[in-house]
């Protein structure tokens, strides 16, 4: 049975793309051999090492189109760009939405439209060099269909003040697989922040989005990353982050998954040179029958880099969260500082937790660890809390705050703190 | 004010408070003394409201309603307070944000709306002072990385907050160097009333020298097996709890 449904998803989908109208920006050569790698592998069913608790063939029974979009009105435009002080781009059903983005960019930085971008020297030299089509069935399927996305390109020494926001406003009409993807290209010394939205425009037809970002970072060039996942109870995301780092730069990542039917984050950071720093966090809120899946890989290459994880989970009524953080430590990696932390509350009994910190450590002089945990709220500070009047509601509102601040307080643009956390007040009414 | 009468209460099927008897009045101020595990955590624990708890037989009256059917949050917003043996530290909940919210959630039972802003700040200031709180204290986690001496002091800054009428102080002394006994004992005189009532619970009458007691009560293995005047405390001090045990012939 196992078989013959996993030859069914994939052969259904092979099907539809063989049936639809496949943009050929990526290049006919390209596209080709990337579905040439998808079909080796197919959709992952539960026998997958690597995709074992969340059942995409189960998300991706029926029928689906490549193209079931409904137009964006502006006014949903305007409440998807909550971010007041920031450059707007928009990618409206995968495709960027010049119109509706910031047209005055600060000098140094460059925005082109990703299906646009061919015959730049530069987009060249990066596009799909870091998301191997090998290493991942939705590397290898996004790299075939890709509709579009952007391009950003900062230049050399070039300090990006405002941060960037990419809105990924989605809104479709029938159950509809989207894959899109952008390219973020640092120069060395530039700096910049980068905050990623998803969002999906609330109908029952099923969107599942396939998004890809590649992240260069040249030497000495810092870059603060975010991303809000938030696309309601009918938005299935697979969200690949692929970053490259060199040397002496500094990558942090905040990865905040509020709502969503089912989200996997594969999230890969090579760190390709010495004296780099990276910051992984990350904050999960799951209730209903929610499925988030974060895969994070660390990968230090080169002696005298820092690593540091924090991830955090709060799960309640039959939802799931997994958390699997890989670290490699290369031969060649001396010196290596990674530490990994993934810390947990289930709320009630029906709810999973997987939890699988892997570290593969290959030198000697390093300093690794890891640590795991998975509670309830805490009885004795409940009670303390009451015990002052506060109503149990209200206490594990609290204690549940408290518990999320840590990796909110990572957050380093106010006003997108301050957004995150209204979100969280919500959630926990 | 508050009445108890004939309590019994076990946890895990094991029986620790076995029938006390205590009448309180407005005004009074009450000390509890005993053995250690004779049960005066457990007394102040189900007065709280802790649910681990059951209460077997007995009944406890304050201000004419049964105590023992409210929520551990209804029983603080009803005037009851508990300052804990062993306060339990809670990282990223601001020991602000936390007094404000149990303030305003009392206010509320109340029927009052909340707390203006500037009113709480300029009360969190004359508390602290009170208490001798270090105004560093009161913006930190609660009880975060506190001394133990820290974590009592910031107690009684709480209950100088919501000044209830009932305060129940459980081994609030223990740990505490003479100072800070002293400046604890001053916030505890400083917030007597007519109105109000106090129940000591200590090990030591080195802390009755600053809080004078109108009653002193021996808890005994879950029982009140004598009562007398604040003499007794001194009495206790010299000849240890033997001579009660002997008295009692356990
Ligand atoms: N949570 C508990 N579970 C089991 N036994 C308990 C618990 N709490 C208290 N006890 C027992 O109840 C008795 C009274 O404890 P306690 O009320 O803390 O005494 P005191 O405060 O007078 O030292 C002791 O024998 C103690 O071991
Ligand atoms: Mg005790």
């Amino acid at each position: 049975m196992e078989t013959l449904a996993k030859i069914s998803t994939t052969e259904n989908i092979l099907k539809l793309i063989e049936g639809s109208a496949v943009p050929s920006w990526m290049g006919i050569a390209q596209q080709r051999s990337a579905l040439d790698a998808f079909s080796l592998v197919g959709i992952p069913n539960r026998k997958s090492e690597e995709y074992k608790y969340v059942n995409i063939e189960l998300l991706l029974k029926g029928n689906f189109s490549l193209s079931g979009f409904d137009k964006i009105t502006n006014q949903q435009l305007e409440t998807a760009a909550f971010l007041k002080d920031a450059i707007l781009i928009v990618v409206e059903n995968g495709v960027y939405n010049k119109t509706h983005s910031s047209s005055s960019l600060p000098k140094g930085l460059e925005i082109v439209d990703i299906s646009e971008a061919s015959s730049n020297t530069i987009f060249q030299e990066h596009f799909a060099k870091y998301a191997a089509i090998n290493s991942d069935p939705f590397i290898a399927l996004n790299t075939a269909l890709a509709l579009g996305g952007v391009f950003v390109h900062v230049a050399k020494n070039a300090v990006i003040e405002t941060p960037i926001h990419i809105i990924h406003l989605s809104s479709i009409s029938e159950n509809t697989i989207l894959n899109y993807r952008n390219l973020i290209v640092l120069e060395e010394n530039a700096q910049l922040t980068l905050i990623e939205s998803y969002e999906k425009i609330d109908s029952s037809a099923k969107l599942f989005g396939n998004a890809l970002t590649e992240i260069v970072v040249a030497a000495s060039a810092i870059v603060d990353h975010y991303k809000i996942q938030d696309e309601g109870d009918s938005g299935n995301l697979i969200s690949t982050t692929q970053v490259i780092q060199k040397k002496q730069s500094n990558f942090s990542t905040h990865v905040f998954t509020l709502s969503g039917l089912m989200v996997r984050n594969n999230l890969t950071i090579v760190l390709d040179d010495q004296h780099i720093e990276t910051q992984l966090n990350g904050l999960y809120i799951t209730n209903g029958n929610q499925v988030v899946d974060n895969h994070t890989l660390v990968d230090h290459r080169k002696p005298n880099c820092n690593s540091t994880e924090l991830y955090k989970g709060i799960i309640e009524d039959k939802s799931s969260a997994t958390f699997n953080g890989k670290i490699y430590v290369r031969k060649d990696a001396q010196k290596t500082n990674a530490f990994q932390s993934n810390k947990n509350i289930l709320l009630s009994d029906d709810g999973t937790i997987n939890t699988k910190p892997q570290l593969e450590i290959y030198a000697d002089d390093v300093k690794c660890s890891h640590g795991t945990s998975t509670g309830k709220l805490d009885e004795d500070k409940i009670f303390y809390l009451r015990a002052r009047g506060i109503s149990e509601a209200s206490a594990k509102k609290l204690l549940m705050h408290a518990f999320a601040s840590e990796v909110v307080d990572t957050v380093k643009v106010e006003a997108l703190k301050e957004y995150i956390e209204a979100n969280i007040s919500k959630r926990f009414e | 004010m508050l009445s108890i009468k004939n309590l019994h209460a076990s946890i895990d099927g094991k029986e620790i408070l076995r029938g006390i008897n205590l009448e309180i009045k407005a005004g009074e101020i009450h000390a509890i003394m005993g053995p250690n595990g004779s049960g005066k955590s457990t007394l102040s624990a189900v007065l709280a409201g802790r649910a681990e708890y059951e209460v077997t037989e007995g009944e406890v009256i304050f201000n004419g309603k049964n105590l023992l059917e409210l929520s551990p949050e209804d029983r603080a917003r009803e005037g009851v307070f508990l300052a804990f043996q062993y306060p339990v530290e809670i990282p990223g909940v601001s020991n602000i944000n936390f007094l404000k919210t149990a303030l305003n959630e009392i206010r509320a039972y109340k029927g009052l709306g909340p707390i203006e802003a500037k009113d709480f700040l300029a009360l969190v200031k004359e508390k602290q002072k009170l208490v001798e709180l270090d105004g560093k204290l009161a913006n930190r986690s609660v009880n975060e990385g506190f001394s133990g001496g820290e974590k009592k002091r910031n107690e009684i800054f709480q209950m100088a907050m919501l000044e209830p009428q009932l305060a129940i102080l459980d081994e609030t002394d223990s740990g505490l160097d003479i100072d800070a006994l002293r400046i604890v004992a001053g916030g505890v005189n400083k917030l007597k009333s007519k109105d109000n009532a106090t129940v000591v619970i200590t090990h030591y009458q080195r802390l009755l020298d600053y809080i004078v007691p109108d009653v002193v009560h021996v808890l005994y293995k879950g029982k009140i097996v004598k009562s007398g005047p604040k003499e007794l405390a001194l009495e206790l001090e010299e000849k240890g709890y033997d001579f009660i045990k002997d008295e009692i012939g356990a």
